[in-house]
């Protein structure tokens, strides 16, 4: 591990001042950072330390709920609103990792987490236009069970690892930053970029921004909501897909939809055009599998994830008849 | 400022790189705590932060300045065995014992998580008390790796501890 400078600010000015030493990182549970710098794949010159920053989980009196950016995922899955009122996201955060590491991670740092794509994670071997602009992708065409099946390019196939933010993009959360020229609000869905041609932009936030917190807006009252993870083991694995979903029926046709997967695509993939299609439709594994599959009409699996286009659209499937009331 | 372990204050690393792994063995001499996968993958190097377990291997020394440590050494009291400690033994919860520490200190948290109505991803009910089982502990001990296979006797102990303390 490369040496640096160790800083834990107590404010946001603080730590805004201290982001203007060049070659900082930001430094939250270390779960994902830490790891990445032994393997000399990050390499700061400086940690700062944002967990004494905001943690707060605090009702607004719209019913939304504000999460500070330093709160631990385990915090938040535990909160009694949470619980109460966004059950898909509790379960999303209870998916994933061990209890050791939502204990350590913050909600900041989950949603600044690096792939866990093996040739990203490889610096000795493998060539990572993620890791090193240009230098080509050796996922394709390589072991890419785990890699994404829509949202790629032909630089980058690598998959968002996070279950967090899957429910997070179902729910229409924001996330709110600062800077040194102001604040702004960035909706989750359009914060994580497609990789294109530059598979190392990750995000829209700038060098010099720091996250303060995630907004989510108040509950839909009628829906029924939930979050399922398929993976190779049955705890502590990353998904092969995952379903974020809350529905709810009026007269037997959907009136309300929101769809997210994980594990399919470069970033929390919110299934826009599924959505689309359910609406108004009977909650029947049929009309709910012919629906969800318009998401996936121009998926674009490799040699060993092919099986995650029928996967997703039977969990998603699954997942809908469950909250329609009819349960598998 | 200082590392409160085990009741007592050790200094803070000089070098901010250290991991709190490394202090707990290098600097002060507990070697309980085990180095394992030393990536956050298998659970080893599981200790207690303030109560709440954490993986050592992954936390800067630095970042725990000012906040009491618990590693397998602290768990006991007055020489005495753990609950914890005594129900592995009787239950054949190892083999090699490499990964007994982090086992136990993680077990010991998971108990009190349990205790305060934390759900996991298989609770089915999400505001209700939670049901101690054998799925429920497979579940929230799955960040603890044994590769001798002693998965059964382990929770068979956690489960012996969990119903003396939930009459």
């Amino acid at each position: 591990m490369m040496p640096f400078v160790y800083d834990r600010p107590t404010s946001i000015g603080e730590t805004l001042a201290l982001m203007e030493h060049r070659g900082h990182q930001l430094l939250g549970g270390g779960t994902n950072l830490v790891d990445l710098m032994r393997k000399g794949i990050a390499q700061p010159s400086r940690l700062v330390d944002v967990t004494a920053l905001s943690g707060r989980i605090d009702a607004a009196a719209d019913g939304s709920l504000m999460i500070g950016a330093a709160a631990r995922n385990s915090e938040v899955a535990a909160h009694p609103l949470v619980r109460a009122n966004y059950p898909m996201l509790a379960r999303a955060i209870l998916a994933g990792a061990s209890a050791q590491i939502r204990n350590m991670a913050t909600v900041g740092g989950n949603l600044m987490q690096r792939t866990r794509c093996l040739y990203f994670q490889d610096a000795a071997a493998a060539r990572c236009n993620k890791r090193v602009p240009g230098s080509g992708c050796d996922a394709i065409g390589g072991f890419n069970r785990y890699h994404a099946i829509v949202g790629t390019s032909p630089a980058c196939i690598a998959a968002h690892p996070s279950d967090m933010c899957v429910a997070l993009a179902a729910l229409d959360a924001t996330v709110h930053v600062t800077g040194p020229g102001g604040t702004r609000a960035i909706a989750l869905t359009g914060f994580h970029r497609l990789p294109e041609d530059r598979p190392d932009r990750e995000t829209e936030l700038a060098s010099d921004e720091i996250i303060v917190g995630v907004e989510v807006p108040a509950p839909s009252r009628g829906a029924r909501s939930t979050y399922r993870k398929v993976r190779d083991r049955a705890s502590y694995a990353f998904a092969l897909v995952s379903v974020a979903a809350s529905l709810e029926l009026h007269d037997d046709r959907i009136a309300h939809v929101r769809l997210a997967f994980g594990g399919i695509a470069p970033k929390p993939w919110r299934a826009l055009r599924a959505e689309a299609a359910l609406l108004g439709e009977r909650a029947t594994p049929h009309a709910l599998a012919a629906a969800v599959a318009t998401e996936f009409v121009d998926a674009a699996p490799q040699r060993d994830n092919a099986f995650k286009v029928d996967l997703a659209i039977r969990t998603a499937t699954a997942v809908l008849t469950q909250l329609g009331g009819s349960a598998p | 400022m200082a590392i409160r372990i085990n009741g007592s204050d050790v200094a803070p690393p000089t070098d901010p790189r250290t991991s709190l792994l490394d202090l707990l063995r290098d600097g002060a001499g507990l070697t309980g705590t085990k180095v394992g996968c030393n990536q956050g993958a298998c659970g080893a190097c599981t200790v207690l932060v303030d109560g709440t377990r954490v993986l050592s291997c992954l936390t800067l020394a630095v970042q725990v300045d000012g906040r009491s440590v618990t590693t397998i050494e602290g768990l006991g009291s007055g020489g005495g065995l753990h609950p914890l400690q005594r129900a592995f033994i009787d239950c054949d919860g190892l083999q090699c014992g490499y990964c007994t520490p982090g086992q136990i200190c993680a077990a010991a948290a998971m108990l009190e998580e349990i205790a305060a109505g934390v759900p996991s991803y298989l609770t089915a009910d999400l505001s209700a008390p939670i049901p101690v089982s054998r799925d429920e502990i497979r579940e929230r001990m799955s960040g603890n790796l044994c590769r001798c296979g002693a998965h059964n006797g382990i929770v068979d102990a956690i489960l012996r501890v969990a119903r003396e303390q939930t009459p």
